[in-house]
């Protein structure tokens, strides 16, 4: 009576065979990964030490350290956020709370999520004639920072929107009916609950400002500079130009200090994106509902 | 003129007092020319078929179904023998006037005091004092017959209460701001019977303090816990006596109908 019969066996080996498949694309996906990981670190940690962190590359860049790369990426990312966050967040308020449910508003969502799709090198032309030539920021940190920002502005309102939009209506009819304005309920109820998921956002943003390339090439980043960059109209190094500089365009470099380089980007953005999964769990914690 | 200052009369012995008011949601009309009034200080239950308009009526007492801009409403409202759709009314003070308790509790992520004094807070300028707060804090949770289960925890989450506890929490974080009227909204429908019977006894002892009006599926509970009831039917009042006798002898044949359970 309990016999497998056979279309039991059909069946169950067909849903072997599907089990397989996926399972092999996983592992499929996941190797790439390790394997990127592990070569930058088998073949780029030799190079790791505190002087290739802090001191200045010296030797047409096949000697030294990549301090002020490191030190330009930081600013550039600082400046970007600055920009990007009250806009973003700001923006992203006014959208889920504020504006009314119609066609524009509709529209300028769409918008938003399109200008996501915009190429990276598309924003770094912006940016120069917008910043460098418009504004007469010149290249210039600013102008890199502003690039960026714009670039990764719709990463933040989309993040912003859907963490306000997880908080339950329930709670701002409550502060409603209890004939709290608005803001009040924003203020007092909407945006702390929602902080967990606008932060994850930003960080996110971090990371990916972190290791872009084209939108700072025109707009403020340089090969090389002597000094070190002393405010936001400055031309600065940065990382991730600074590793396709020492890949392609310097003769006679010792092989390891791309791969130190990379190392190097790749750990600043991994442990952003730590810091932002610790805080995520942090808040969850707290938050119940 | 003798008898319009007498009809004035009357209507300041009404907490709400509504003539021919009617709403559409769009195109479709949700109450139609209804005229009701509903005394001061006792409570009121509204009882009905689902969609007969009961929860639009109670949700236009306090203009939050003007959130939606898509309704439309005609007639006249007078709160405690002011009209709330004149000009001059400030919306945010009829909410705070006329409170409402949902029918599922939804008290706010915060801490049990502070879901006491947000609405105190968010109506007065400057800051309370600690001691004025703890007083408020009391007060309020001692009229929902809360204050000895909960004044140890009071930096608590109010989500983590139980069911009936939020529900009284939700009408207590209404009393401190001293609201007239309290509208209730099938409240107990999410509660089991201990919790029911625990927030119908708060009912009588919050009557005569405040004029609550009560919208409810249980007809038992409508008879339980009211003075007055009032039966609608498609968006209209069908009829509007005390409760004792509405149960006993109908007067409309809809009535007698819905109340024998011959549908709802």
């Amino acid at each position: 009576m309990f016999e497998a019969t056979r279309i039991n066996h059909k069946n169950l080996s067909r849903q072997n065979m599907f089990r397989l498949l996926l399972g092999g694309m996983t592992a499929l996906l996941i190797l790439p990964v390790i394997l990127v990981l592990g070569t930058l670190i088998y073949k780029g940690a030799p190079v790791i030490s505190f002087e290739f962190l802090f001191a200045n590359p010296t030797n047409g860049m096949t000697a030294g350290g990549i301090f002020p790369a490191l030190l330009g990426t930081i600013l550039l990312v600082i400046v970007a956020l600055l920009a990007s966050v009250p806009l973003g967040v700001a923006a992203a308020i006014y959208l889920s709370e504020y504006a009314p449910d119609n066609w524009f508003t509709r529209a300028i969502n769409i918008a938003i999520i399109n200008l996501a799709g915009v190429p990276s090198i598309v924003h770094a032309l912006f940016g120069l004639g917008a910043f460098v030539i418009f504004f007469r920021f010149g290249t210039s940190i600013l102008a890199a920072s502003l690039t960026l920002a714009i670039m990764t502005l719709p990463v933040v309102i989309v993040a912003t929107r859907e963490s306000l939009q997880a908080v339950p209506m329930a709670f701002r009819e409550a502060c409603w009916n209890m004939g709290a304005t608005r803001w009040q309920t924003i203020r007092r109820i909407v945006l702390p609950n929602a902080v967990t998921g606008i932060l994850t956002g930003v960080i996110l943003e971090v990371s990916r400002t972190a290791g872009e390339t084209a939108p700072i090439m025109f707009t403020g980043a340089v090969f090389f500079l002597p000094f070190l960059p002393q405010g936001v109209f400055d031309q600065t190094m940065a990382l991730s130009l600074h590793l396709f500089v020492v890949s392609t365009q310097v003769p006679e470099m010792p092989e390891a200090v791309p791969y130190g380089v990379a190392l190097v980007l790749i750990a600043l953005v991994l442990l952003m994106n730590s810091v932002s999964i610790a805080l995520r769990m942090y808040l969850r914690g707290k938050k119940k509902w | 003129m003798l008898a319009t200052k007498q009809q004035q009369a009357d209507n300041k012995m009404m907490a709400i007092s509504t003539t021919d008011l009617s709403l559409w949601y769009g195109t479709f009309q949700a109450l139609f020319d209804i005229k009701l009034d509903i005394k001061q200080g006792i409570i009121t239950s509204m009882i009905g078929p689902s969609g007969c308009g009961k929860s639009t009526f109670l949700r236009t007492m306090n203009r939050i179904n003007e959130r939606l801009d898509y309704v439309r409403i005609s007639g006249k409202v007078d709160v405690m023998g002011q009209n709330i759709f004149a000009p001059e009314v400030e919306i945010l003070q009829v909410r705070k006037q006329v409170g409402m308790v949902f029918q599922r509790p939804n008290p706010l992520p915060i801490s049990i005091r502070d879901n006491i004094l947000f609405g105190h807070n968010i109506h007065s300028a400057g800051k309370t004092g600690k001691s004025e707060e703890g007083e408020i804090v009391e007060s309020a949770l001692q009229q929902v017959l809360l204050w000895d289960k909960v004044k140890d925890r009071l930096d608590h989450k109010a989500t983590a209460l139980s069911l009936e506890e939020q529900q009284k929490l939700c009408i207590a974080r209404l009393l401190p701001v001293k609201p007239s009227v309290l509208l209730m909204d099938e409240p107990c429908s999410a509660l089991d019977p201990k919790g029911t019977e625990a927030v119908e006894e708060l009912l009588w002892d919050l009557r005569g303090k405040y004029t609550i009006l009560i919208v409810t599926h249980n007809m038992a509970q409508a008879r339980r816990a009211s003075e007055e009831c009032i039966f609608m039917l498609m968006g209209k009042v069908i009829e509007h006596r005390e409760t004792g006798e509405m149960f006993l002898t109908p007067q409309h044949q809809e009535t007698a109908d819905y109340i024998e359970g011959r549908y709802g």
